[in-house]
C-alpha cells in the first residue's frame, strides 16, 4: 500500500521549527500571540502525527525511507540526510507531539506571569523540534545532531530561571553528565563506522548487517555498549543519573516535558532503534539488563526519602526507566515491545504527575511535601487527576501502568530471570510506597503551611491538559494487555502469542497494594508510626535522603581533582601564558616609551642614538663576515 | 704590513683624537666646547686623509688636497656655528646645549 502521509513525515518537526524561528524572530513584539503561535504549531504537528500513525495502524504500510540528501563526502562514502517512518517512531511521534501539545497549553497558564514568557516558548518549540528531529532520523548521524540539540535545549530550558544559582548549576550539571554518556554514544558511531559494510550508518543498514550476522560479537558487543553508555547519559541510568533530581531546578513544564516523553525517552529509543545491534551481543544485554534493574531498585529507594515534591517524581522518572531499560535487557522482542509500552505508557502518567505536582506548586508556592496538606479539598481536579497517575504509576488494575509493567515482570519471568523479576517486583513496591505517602502528605489531612490553607484550583490552561493526560493515563494500557498483544506484533512485526500469567498479575498488583497500604496507614491513618524505619535505623534514612552520597562521592573523587587540575591550569594560564603576553606588551611599550624620551630636542641625545646605529651596523656586518667564513 | 705598517701611529693617533671628539661632542654641556670637539674630529678626519696619501695603497697628492679642503670648509663650518651660536646666545643668554631643546616643538 502506499503510503498517503508518511512521505510528509518530515513536516513534522518543521513545525516546531518554524514557531522557534517566528518567536526569537519576533519575540517581545508579539509577546501576547507568542504561545498561541507555539501551540498552533505543535497541534499541527500532533494531527499530522496521529495521521500517519493511524495509516500505519490500519493498513500494512511498509517502512518509508527518504535519505537523498546528501550532505557531506567523506572520500568514496558520502552521509545523507532522511527521514524515515517506522511503526517505532510513528508511536514515538505521537507521544511526543501529544506531551509537547499539552505541556504548551499548559504552559499558558504556568509561565503566565514569566517576563521571558516568548523565550520560554521559543525553547519549547525548540525542544520539540529536536526531539522530533531525532525520532524521524534515518542514518545514526543524523541522530547524533538532534541528540546534541536536545541536550542544549535541556541546558537552555533548565537553566530558564538564570538568576537562580541552583539553576545554573542544575543546566551545566544536566549538560554535561549528558556529555559523559555521548562521548560513548560518539565512539560507538566511529567503532560502527569502521566496521558497517561500505561505512554506511543508515538504521536499515545496521539492521541488516546485524541481522545477517556480518559483524562479529565482539566488536558488536562494543558498538552495543558504547551506544548505551549514550543512553545512560540521557535516560539517567546509574552512574550518570544525577543530572536528573537536580533538573528539577528548571520549570515544572518542562520537567514534564523532559522526563515524560523527550530527553530521557531518548535513551530507551536509541537502545530500541539499534535493538538488532544488541540482539548481537548478548553479553551487552546483560549490562543493559543489570544497569536498568540497579537504577530501578537503587533509585525507587532513594524516592521514599526526598521531601520535595518534583525530586520525588523525579527519581520516580530514574526508577521507571531503569524498568524500561531492564525490560530491554532482556533481549527478546516481546521484551522489546514491553519496554517501549511501559515508555508509552510512561510518558503520559509522569507527565500528568509532573504537571499535577506544578499545579499545586502553583497554588501552595512551596515545593516541600512537608508544607503542604490538605491541597485536595481546595484543588478536586488536581487532586483527582493526580491520584490516577499516581495509581497508574503504582501498577494498580487496570490503570495503564499495570499493563505495562507487567508486561516487564512477565518476560523476565518466562524468560528465566528470577532477580530482575525480583528486583522489579521489590521496585514496583518502593515505588508504591512513595507515591502514596506523597500522595497523603499533599493532598490529604490539613494544611501545614499558611498558603495551604487559601490554594485554589489552577486555570483551565492548566487543568485541560491534567484531564486529557488522566484519560491516557487510565486507557492507555490497553493497546497491550495479555489478552490483546496487537502492539507487539505491530511494533516488531512478529506475531506474539498470548501469554497471560496470573501469578505475575497477582503479585505485582500485591506489591502495589501493600506500598499503597503502608503509606494509607503511615501518612493518612497515621497508626504506623512514619519513623518505622528512620526511628531504630537513622542511618539508613540518611543514608537514603542523602542520595545514597552518589552526588558526594562524584564531588569527592571528580569534581575536586579537576578543579585542582583546572585552578593549577589557571595559575600556569595566569603566570605562564599571560607572563608571556605581558612581557611582550611591556618590552613594546617600554620600546615606545624609551623612543620618545630619546626625542628630547637634544642634539646630543640624537647624535649618540646615531652612533649606537652605526655600531650595531658595524657589529651586525662584522657579524655576518664572520658566519660566512664559518 | 710595508706601507700600512708605517702609517699605524698616525692612523692611531687619529683615532684617538676622533674618540675624544666624539665624546666631548656627545658629553659637552658648553655650546663652544662642542663646536671645538667637532674641530677634533674633522682634524683626525684629516690626519688619516694624510696618513693615507703618504703610506696608502696608492700613494698620491689627492689626500692631502682633500685634507685642505677640509680645513677651509670647517673654518667655514666655524664661523657659521659660532655666529649661530652668538644669536642664540644674545637670545636665551647661555650656551648650555642642555638648554637649547627647541628644536622638540
Amino acid at each position: 500500500m502506499v503510503s498517503a502521509y508518511s512521505q510528509y513525515a518530515w513536516l513534522i518537526p518543521l513545525f516546531p521549527l518554524l514557531s522557534f524561528l517566528i518567536l526569537t524572530a519576533a519575540g517581545r513584539t508579539l509577546r501576547g500571540a507568542g504561545p498561541y503561535i507555539s501551540i498552533v504549531a505543535a497541534f499541527a504537528s500532533f494531527v499530522l502525527a496521529v495521521l500517519i500513525f493511524w495509516e500505519r495502524v490500519s493498513g500494512g504500510v511498509e517502512d518509508f525511507t527518504w535519505n537523498k540528501l546528501q550532505w557531506l563526502r567523506l572520500g568514496d562514502t558520502s552521509l545523507t540526510m532522511g527521514f524515515e517512518v517506522t511503526n517505532l517512531n510513528a508511536l514515538m511521534l505521537v507521544v511526543v507531539t501529544l506531551v509537547s501539545l499539552l505541556v504548551n497549553i499548559y504552559s499558558t497558564g504556568y509561565m503566565h506571569d514569566d517576563e521571558r514568557i516568548h523565550v520560554f516558548f521559543a525553547y519549547i518549540a525548540l525542544f520539540t523540534f529536536s526531539m522530533l528531529g531525532l525520532v524521524i532520523s534515518e542514518n545514526l548521524v543524523q541522530l547524533f545532531i538532534f541528540w546534541e540539540l536536545v541536550g542544549v535545549c535541556s541546558f537552555l530550558l533548565v537553566g530558564f530561571w538564570y538568576f537562580k544559582p541552583e539553576a545554573r548549576a542544575a543546566a551545566k550539571k544536566a549538560f554535561i553528565v549528558t556529555r559523559v554518556g555521548d562521548v560513548g554514544l560518539f565512539l560507538g558511531m566511529l567503532l560502527l563506522f569502521w566496521v558497517m559494510p561500505e561505512h554506511s550508518l543508515s538504521f536499515s543498514a545496521i539492521t541488516n548487517a546485524f541481522n545477517q550476522g556480518q559483524i562479529p560479537e565482539a566488536t558488536a558487543t562494543w558498538i552495543a555498549i558504547l551506544i548505551f553508555i549514550g543512553a545512560m547519559g540521557k535516560s539517567g541510568q546509574f552512574p550518570l543519573h544525577t543530572w536528573l533530581p537536580d533538573a528539577m531546578e528548571g520549570p515544572t513544564p518542562i520537567s514534564a516535558l523532559i522526563h515524560a516523553a523527550t530527553m530521557v525517552a531518548a535513551g530507551v529509543y536509541l537502545v530500541a532503534r539499534t535493538y538488532p545491534i544488541f540482539m548481537e551481543a548478548p553479553t551487552a544485554l546483560t549490562v543493559v539488563a543489570a544497569v536498568g534493574a540497579f537504577t530501578a531498585i537503587f533509585a525507587a529507594t532513594i524516592g521514599t526519602a526526598q521531601n520535595d515534591i518534583k525530586r520525588i517524581l523525579a527519581y520516580s522518572t530514574v526508577s521507571q526507566l531503569g524498568y524500561m531499560m531492564m525490560a530491554l535487557g532482556i533481549g527478546t522482542s516481546v521484551a522489546l515491545t514491553a519496554g517501549i509500552f511501559h515508555l508509552f505508557t510512561h510518558a503520559f502518567f509522569k507527565a500528568l504527575l509532573f504537571l499535577g505536582a506544578g499545579s499545586v506548586i502553583h497554588a501552595v508556592h512551596t515545593q516541600d511535601i512537608h508544607e503542604m496538606g490538605g491541597v485536595g479539598r481546595h484543588m478536586k481536579v488536581t487532586a483527582w487527576t493526580f491520584a490516577v497517575g499516581a495509581l497508574a504509576l503504582s501498577g494498580i488494575f487496570p490503570l495503564s501502568g499495570f499493563w505495562s509493567k507487567d508486561a516487564i515482570l512477565t518476560e523476565a519471568l518466562v524468560q528465566g530471570h528470577p532477580v530482575l523479576f525480583a528486583v522489579g517486583l521489590i521496585a514496583a513496591f518502593f515505588t508504591a510506597f512513595y507515591m502514596s505517602r506523597l500522595f497523603f502528605l499533599v493532598f490529604t489531612g490539613t494544611s501545614r503551611s499558611p498558603q495551604g490553607g487559601h490554594a485554589h484550583e489552577s486555570p483551565v490552561s492548566m487543568t485541560f491538559p491534567l484531564m486529557v493526560l488522566a484519560v491516557l493515563a487510565v486507557a492507555a494500557g490497553f493497546v497491550f494487555t495479555p489478552f490483546n498483544p496487537w502492539l507487539g506484533g505491530w511494533l516488531t512485526g512478529e506475531a506474539h502469542e498470548e501469554h497471560a500469567n496470573y501469578l505475575v498479575m497477582v503479585l505485582s498488583t500485591l506489591a502495589g497494594l501493600l506500598g499503597i497500604g503502608l503509606g494509607y496507614l503511615m501518612y493518612y491513618k497515621q497508626s504506623v508510626r512514619s519513623d518505622l524505619v528512620s526511628g531504630p535505623a537513622p542511618g539508613l534514612y540518611t543514608l537514603l535522603s542523602r542520595k545514597y552520597y552518589i552526588d558526594e562521592l562524584y564531588q569527592l573523587v571528580i569534581v575536586r581533582p579537576l578543579q585542582g587540575i583546572g585552578s593549577l591550569l589557571h595559575l600556569f594560564d595566569v603566570y605562564v601564558v599571560d607572563g608571556v603576553v605581558r612581557l611582550c606588551s611591556y618590552a613594546v611599550t617600554g620600546a615606545g616609551r624609551l623612543g620618545s624620551r630619546m626625542q628630547n630636542g637634544q642634539v646630543q641625545t640624537y647624535g649618540l642614538a646615531t652612533l649606537l646605529g652605526l655600531l650595531i651596523l658595524m657589529l651586525a656586518l662584522a657579524g655576518r663576515r664572520f658566519i660566512d667564513a664559518g | 704590513m710595508g706601507a700600512t705598517g708605517l702609517a699605524t701611529p698616525y692612523l692611531t693617533l687619529a683615532a684617538i683624537l676622533f674618540c675624544i671628539g666624539l665624546y666631548g661632542a656627545l658629553s659637552k654641556k658648553n655650546a663652544v666646547i662642542v663646536l671645538l670637539s667637532i674641530e677634533l674630529m674633522l682634524n683626525s678626519v684629516n690626519l688619516n686623509l694624510v696618513a693615507f696619501s703618504k703610506y696608502g695603497v696608492k700613494p698620491g697628492l689627492t689626500g692631502q688636497m682633500f685634507s685642505l679642503f677640509n680645513i677651509t670648509v670647517a673654518a667655514a663650518e666655524a664661523a657659521v656655528g659660532i655666529a649661530i651660536l652668538i644669536a642664540l646666545y644674545r637670545n636665551k643668554g647661555t650656551t648650555d646645549v642642555n638648554e637649547m631643546d627647541s628644536m622638540k616643538r
